[in-house]
């Protein structure tokens, strides 16, 4: 007879938080706020309630992108010590389990954007939880050094599925603030593999330092930091930038270039001497960058309508 | 062996079991919210299909 009394009391149920950890909550707010700037930068007015509704959907979109990702990294995550307190390798929650909320999660959240904002929202979401569960977790990451690069687009969708809910089309403005988080993505990530060292060696991840090495890695930053400055200072002149974008952008990307060049300048030994500071110090820059950049939008896009904002 | 209501289980995964539902009331309350918003925004008698005489000139629109 089965008899739910068998049920062993010292097994672990996994708690409400262990779930919620899948859904990697970070790298939402990450989402959640580039969303709402690409929503309220839009020239067309959203109902607080459809926009509230449409965030968060797009939110549980990227929750349910982070727990597919969390399903089929669980042997990687297990190596790294970065991840390795993660709900999987940690034991608290099956694989299975994580699959089941990551695929019922993206059906929620893919139907519930289509009702309350656009189907093109909708569409956009699917393609960025594809994008980042498939695309990039399945095939990129364990595939290519590039797989920042190209991976780094699943983040930068946020802000473009924000501005399609409140227009209902793309727009170049749209675009520039995807452009601004793929760009940012590499040097961010890349100054992360710096001084995690043996983490992505460990799980045989090919990351940029482990396939070309870390002086490589170091003119890969700074390339691609002076990609982001032209990119990032040059949106100031568009029609969601202004003089307080501008200024904020003129000021980090300063720093930020600044951060890039000691970066390249320096070796491993160096580096090892200061245990990684010059790159620890650029990689809570680059966390800093991101969040005012957007943030400046959001100021020009709310003072725009009082006749402050915007050019 | 009588039937137990509360079975370990129940207390076990209470905290659980209350958030959820907790989730769902919240999930229930915002479709309703989006329901009155979408149908008071809706102009009804612009919809295609309905048989609320057209005037001159939004026939032509």
């Amino acid at each position: 007879m089965t008899d739910i009394t068998n049920t062993p009391a010292a097994e672990y149920d996994a708690q409400l938080g262990d779930y919620f950890a899948l859904l990697k909550p970070r790298v939402m707010q990450l989402v959640v706020f580039t969303a709402v700037v690409g929503m309220l930068a839009a020239p067309v007015s959203v109902h607080p309630v459809i926009g509230f509704a449409s965030i968060l959907f797009v939110a549980i979109g990227a929750g349910a992108s982070g727990a597919l990702n969390m399903w089929w990294d669980a042997d990687i995550d297990a190596v790294m010590r970065r991840t390795a307190k993660r709900p999987i390798p940690a034991g608290k929650v099956q694989p299975g389990e994580a699959l089941a909320l990551g695929v019922g999660l993206s059906f929620l959240s893919v139907m519930m954007l289509a009702l309350s904002a656009n189907l093109l929202a909708a569409g956009m979401l699917l393609f960025t939880i594809l994008f980042y569960a498939v695309f990039y977790s399945m095939w990129l990451k364990r595939a290519t050094p590039q797989n920042i690069v190209i991976g780094g687009a699943a983040g930068a969708f946020p802000p473009v599925i924000g501005w399609i809910i409140a227009t209902g089309s793309f727009s170049v403005e749209a675009w520039l603030m995807f452009a601004l988080i793929f760009m940012w993505t590499p040097p961010h990530f890349w100054a992360l593999a710096l001084f995690m060292r043996s983490d992505y060696d460990d799980a045989n991840v090919p990351m940029l330092t482990v396939t070309h090495g870390r002086p490589s890695t170091r003119r890969h930053i700074l390339a691609y930091t002076v990609l982001l400055v032209i990119l990032a200072v040059g949106t100031g002149f568009t029609a969601i930038g202004g003089y307080i974008y501008l200024a904020t952008a003129v000021v980090l990307n300063a720093l930020f270039l600044l951060g890039a060049y000691r970066i390249w300048q320096r070796d491993e030994v160096m580096a090892e001497e200061d245990n990684y500071a010059v790159e620890r110090k650029f990689f809570r820059l680059s966390l800093y960058y991101l969040f005012l950049h957007f943030g400046a939008i959001l100021i020009e896009a709310t003072l725009r309508p009082y006749g402050l904002g915007g050019w | 062996m009588g039937i137990r209501t509360e079975h370990e289980l129940h207390s076990r995964r209470k905290g659980r079991n209350v958030g959820v539902g907790i989730m769902l009331a919240g999930f229930v309350v915002l479709i309703m919210l989006l329901t009155f918003v979408k149908i008071t925004q809706t102009d009804f008698a612009r919809a295609p299909g309905t048989a609320t005489p057209a005037t001159g000139s939004e026939a032509n629109d």
